[in-house]
């Protein structure tokens, strides 16, 4: 934002590839009216894009003069840096996620006004949080305060990352015994029947589980 | 059973229902920091046309009062207007209107054609009184008892089962007590 609250604006976009003017070498002429396939069918894709770019700039303009174009900053440096971290506490009760420095909402846009006002009538930071939240509430704040109704919601990664951690004892406990317990070697007869059923060129017999068929 | 095998269903169940019960809340509902405070400072004029304002005066008056929170360029508001009208045609209750952020000439002329059912009305033009009320959308309804105390806030249009199930009881609360 410049100092004197007005926005300037972006250098517009120069239009690449195929402008307005004179076809490309490799494109063929344009013919009048129903004329060449390929010759409409660019005339077409010009019609389409070129509004196309002029829309997006529009939406990038318009963004950049919300976004820049409302709030006069404080002339106190300090006192504008204080507002903004401030801005960024306090969430938006009409977006509900953002916070009202994020917030283009007629509210947010108030809130932030009442924040700058607050700071010029020398409040400190939590005599202005004070202020909001009187009127609207634990919930305006982003980070919630630690106190009885919020202690589960502050305790649960702690008491999370406890269970997981109980979890993960448990389970090594329980497989350190089978892990260490080596497989019994094969004994001289099934060594003769592997090496047999490796170096032959038939298929091995199917293996029938014990127990299984009739 | 052993405990390793109930456990996991056991927690899934939990968060099952806590997810469950979530789902059910709206998250456009947030608890007013304002009940049973007394309500804000204020005077406002009136709605061009109509004769009295709004003061914090107004509704420390012992009756039992609703302050309805309303704009011309508010939707829901037309949702919730028919409803209002018939309150205010069966005298239940006093019905007072603050325009919220809204031209004074837009609420007179959205009054003239959908009805007025307000007996005062404020004219909040930069919506400092309704964030003084913590207001964060509109229509929200307040029923101030006779005291100037906020005891209930709708938020969102009223609809006939807000108005049976929530707010004719918090009159009846408020009148009681």
């Amino acid at each position: 934002m410049t100092p004197g609250g007005r926005v300037t604006p972006l250098p517009t976009l120069p239009l690449k590839g195929r402008g307005e003017g004179t076809p490309a070498p490799t494109d063929p002429p344009l013919l009048e009216g129903r004329g060449r396939r390929r010759g409409s069918s660019t005339r077409i894709r010009l019609r389409i894009t070129a509004p196309l770019f002029v829309f997006v700039a529009f939406l990038l303009l318009g963004n950049a003069a919300r976004a820049l174009g409302i709030d006069p900053p404080l002339p106190d440096p300090a006192q504008e840096a204080r507002a903004v971290d401030l801005h960024k506490a306090l969430r938006c009760l009409v977006c509900q996620n953002q916070s009202i420095h994020d917030s283009n909402a007629g509210l947010a846009t108030d809130l932030r006004r009442i924040v700058r006002e607050r700071i010029t009538a020398g409040d400190s930071d939590k005599q202005v949080i004070d202020y909001v939240v009187t009127r609207y509430g634990d919930w305006v704040l982003l980070k919630p305060p630690l106190n009885v109704r919020t202690a589960v919601l502050w305790a649960a990664p702690v008491i999370l990352i406890l269970l997981g951690a109980g979890f993960v004892a448990s389970f090594h406990r329980r497989n350190r015994n089978v892990a260490l317990t080596l497989p019994t070697p094969l004994s001289d007869a099934e060594r003769a029947r592997l090496n047999a059923i490796m170096s032959s060129d038939e298929p091995p017999p199917a293996v029938r589980s014990k127990g299984a068929g009739s | 059973m052993r405990w390793r095998t109930v456990l996991p269903l056991v927690l899934f169940a939990v968060l099952a229902v806590a997810l469950g019960v979530g789902l059910t809340l709206n998250p456009r509902d947030i608890p007013s920091a304002l009940i049973d405070k007394q309500v804000p400072d204020f005077a406002l004029p009136p709605v061009p046309g109509k004769a009295l304002g709004l003061a914090s005066a107004d509704l420390k008056n012992g009756e039992v009062a609703l302050v309805n929170v309303f704009a011309s360029w508010c939707v829901a508001c037309r949702a919730e207007h028919p409803l209002l009208m018939e309150l205010a045609r069966r005298r239940t209750v006093p019905l007072h209107g603050l325009a919220y952020k809204d031209a004074p000439a837009d609420s007179a002329r959205w009054l003239a054609e959908w009805g007025d059912p307000y007996e005062r009305t404020g004219v909040d033009r930069v919506g400092r009184v309704g964030i003084d009320f913590g207001v964060y959308g509109v229509p929200e309804t307040f029923v101030v008892d006779g005291q100037g105390r906020i005891v209930f806030k709708h938020i969102g249009p009223i609809t006939p089962r807000d108005l049976e199930s929530k707010i004719l009881p918090a009159i009846a609360t408020a009148r009681g007590s």
